[in-house]
């Protein structure tokens, strides 16, 4: 048995959520091989090179891997796949793009976001919102599954020594190719891996509140900033801060909820947080039913507030 | 250009699921039934399509039991022009459905096929990728903007750190973010003109697909509940409990 993970990095250095997928693969056993996929990617492979647990690192530099166009990663990893009994990926938007398409190259299932590992063919994964748990046991040959990063602790980024090897790319597949990127610049911690997470939801009303009364809290706390998708749908943030079913899914120490009623598909991405505190004038609220701490309170005074007192 | 958009039948996103305490499914025997929030943007983005002059016809496909036939009556209001019916009483897994579409594009030939990112039932978020892999065609995930031009398609991407732009050829299958459009109301003289509108159906043995599942489901049940806490009068004592008592910050 042998695992294969693939690393989420940006080419210079691995991305934590590769730690936790390590850690997963971790409990399925046997040896733990990292595949880094990119162009000018040797910093990556070096850093993942020394994660602990890690036996062997797979690195293919080639420029149509840039940018992990899923069109030309697939063939590589499902080329690489038939050494292994397990595919291993962080849930991130960038494996979910192309995971699917190597388990169908396989002719094998595809098991999204596993939140335990139960044995080598028996895995936990959370369906309908969060709200309902189940097992699932894999019949197929390979095992293709991408894991929820917050299910799993990070493994430690240093303390391995693998060996590093070239693979041979496989050709430019013609079918897409990058064009541009808009990505949110922040000096914050990145929302899935920061210790606390202050989150807005639509009754900051605007995008200058939304700024206004978070961003100095925030900043106070070294914290990362959060959305509902109401609140990006009524253009208050950018996409990439949505926390939820179908956003990120975050479990922060502190996690402040202002403004926001949980609903229950917000809830899907941060009910695993370990302390929740949740600020909103309306006591009926559900996000109280969740809450370690609940402040009943307008948020424009108690927000406010809360920065000056901490 | 033809389009094809596959419409999945999932609980209404306003229930909130429960295991049944034999712990062998979801408790979702009287849960309102609606079609999937995601693939009602794939079928709006294909309306507006053909609506600008840029796709010819539109199908709607369902899988499942009969009563998947509401769903695909429902896109029908909403603009599509016919629809296909796969029938069958088996449990669906993503593989299964891709290879079931795989079956219908060699059918229908179409540019496109349109669907939601993920079914909000099973949180897969698999079978638009799986069936681009099985086609050997472009895929475009998660999309916010589309812009079909000729021959290739520029798509607006909703990723982790942002937004990201790739040009992919055409056909390809795209996959749909809830951003990307806004959904109509379907109007009553829609829904009676939708119940004139063809309707085929077939079943997975005719399009020569196996549809067994592999993944074996069981011991469904609900995640550890969280007991909510205090509440605080106020942001001093806010504060005060956060320091010494919850020691987060």
């Amino acid at each position: 048995m042998s695992v294969l993970v693939i690393a989420e990095h940006d080419n210079a250095s691995i991305k934590k959520a590769t730690l936790n997928t390590v850690t997963a693969a971790g409990k399925i056993g046997g040896d733990i091989h990292i595949l880094v996929a990119g162009k000018d990617c040797n910093g990556a492979a070096q850093a993942a090179a020394k994660v602990a647990g890690v036996s062997k690192v797979l690195v293919a530099d080639a420029p149509q891997y840039n940018h992990e166009l899923a069109e030309n990663i697939t063939p590589l990893v499902a080329k690489l796949a038939a050494g292994y009994s397990h595919v291993l990926a962080p849930a991130t938007t960038m494996c979910k793009n192309f995971m699917p398409r190597v388990a169908a190259l396989l002719d094998v299932a595809q098991l999204s976001e596993i939140i335990a590992v139960e044995s080598a063919d028996t895995f936990v994964r959370p369906i309908y919102a969060g709200n309902v748990l189940v097992t699932a046991k894999s019949s197929d040959p390979i095992k293709v599954i991408t894991v929820r990063g917050t299910s799993f602790d990070a493994a430690p980024a240093e303390g391995g020594s693998a060996a590093v090897e070239a693979v041979e790319a496989t050709p430019e597949a013609g079918l897409s190719s990058y064009v541009s990127q808009e990505l949110t610049k922040s000096e914050r911690p990145e929302l899935t891996a920061a210790r606390i997470v202050v989150s807005g939801g639509r009754a900051l009303g605007s995008y200058e509140e939304f700024h206004k009364q978070l961003e100095p809290l925030a900043d106070k706390l070294g914290a990362a900033i959060g959305a509902t998708r109401a609140a990006v749908d009524a253009g208050y943030a950018p996409n990439d801060y949505q926390v939820g079913q179908t956003g990120k899914v975050v479990a922060p120490e502190l996690y402040i909820g202002i403004g926001l009623s949980g609903a229950i598909q917000h809830l899907a991405g941060m009910k695993d947080s370990k302390v929740i505190v949740a600020i909103n004038k309306d006591e009926e609220a559900p996000i109280f039913q969740v809450s370690d701490y609940g402040l009943v309170a307008d948020l424009f005074n108690a927000v406010p507030e809360l920065t000056k007192a901490i | 250009m033809k389009l094809l958009v596959a419409v999945k039948r999932v609980v209404d996103y306003n229930v909130n699921v429960r295991s049944k305490s034999d712990g062998t499914g979801p408790d979702i025997a009287n849960a309102k039934m609606s079609m999937n929030p995601f693939d009602e943007v794939a079928i709006e983005e294909a309306v507006r399509l053909k609506e600008a002059g840029k796709a010819t016809e539109i199908v709607a496909v369902s899988m499942g039991l009969k009563a998947c036939e509401e769903t695909i009556r429902t896109a029908m209001a909403m603009g599509a022009d016919r629809g296909i019916l796969v029938e069958t009483d088996a449990q669906l897994q993503p593989l299964a459905v891709a290879k079931v579409l795989q079956a219908l594009v060699a059918k229908e030939q179409p540019q496109a096929v349109l669907l939601g990112k993920q079914a909000i039932d099973d949180d897969c978020n698999q079978t638009g990728q799986m069936l681009a892999a099985l086609l050997g065609w472009a895929q475009g995930t998660f999309l916010s903007k589309l812009e079909v031009g000729d021959g290739k398609a520029t798509v607006t991407r909703e990723v982790d750190g942002g937004l990201e732009t790739d040009e992919i050829k055409l056909p390809a299958v795209l996959t749909v973010d809830l951003r990307l459009n806004e959904p109509r109301f379907v109007k009553l003289p829609n829904i009676m003109k939708a119940k004139k509108k063809p309707l085929e159906v077939v079943k997975p043995a005719d399009l020569g697909v196996d549809v067994k599942p592999r993944l074996a489901y069981s011991n469904f049940r609900d995640p550890p509940k969280r007991q909510a806490g205090i509440k605080v009068k106020t942001v001093a004592e806010l504060v005060e409990k956060l320091k010494n008592e919850a020691k987060v910050i």
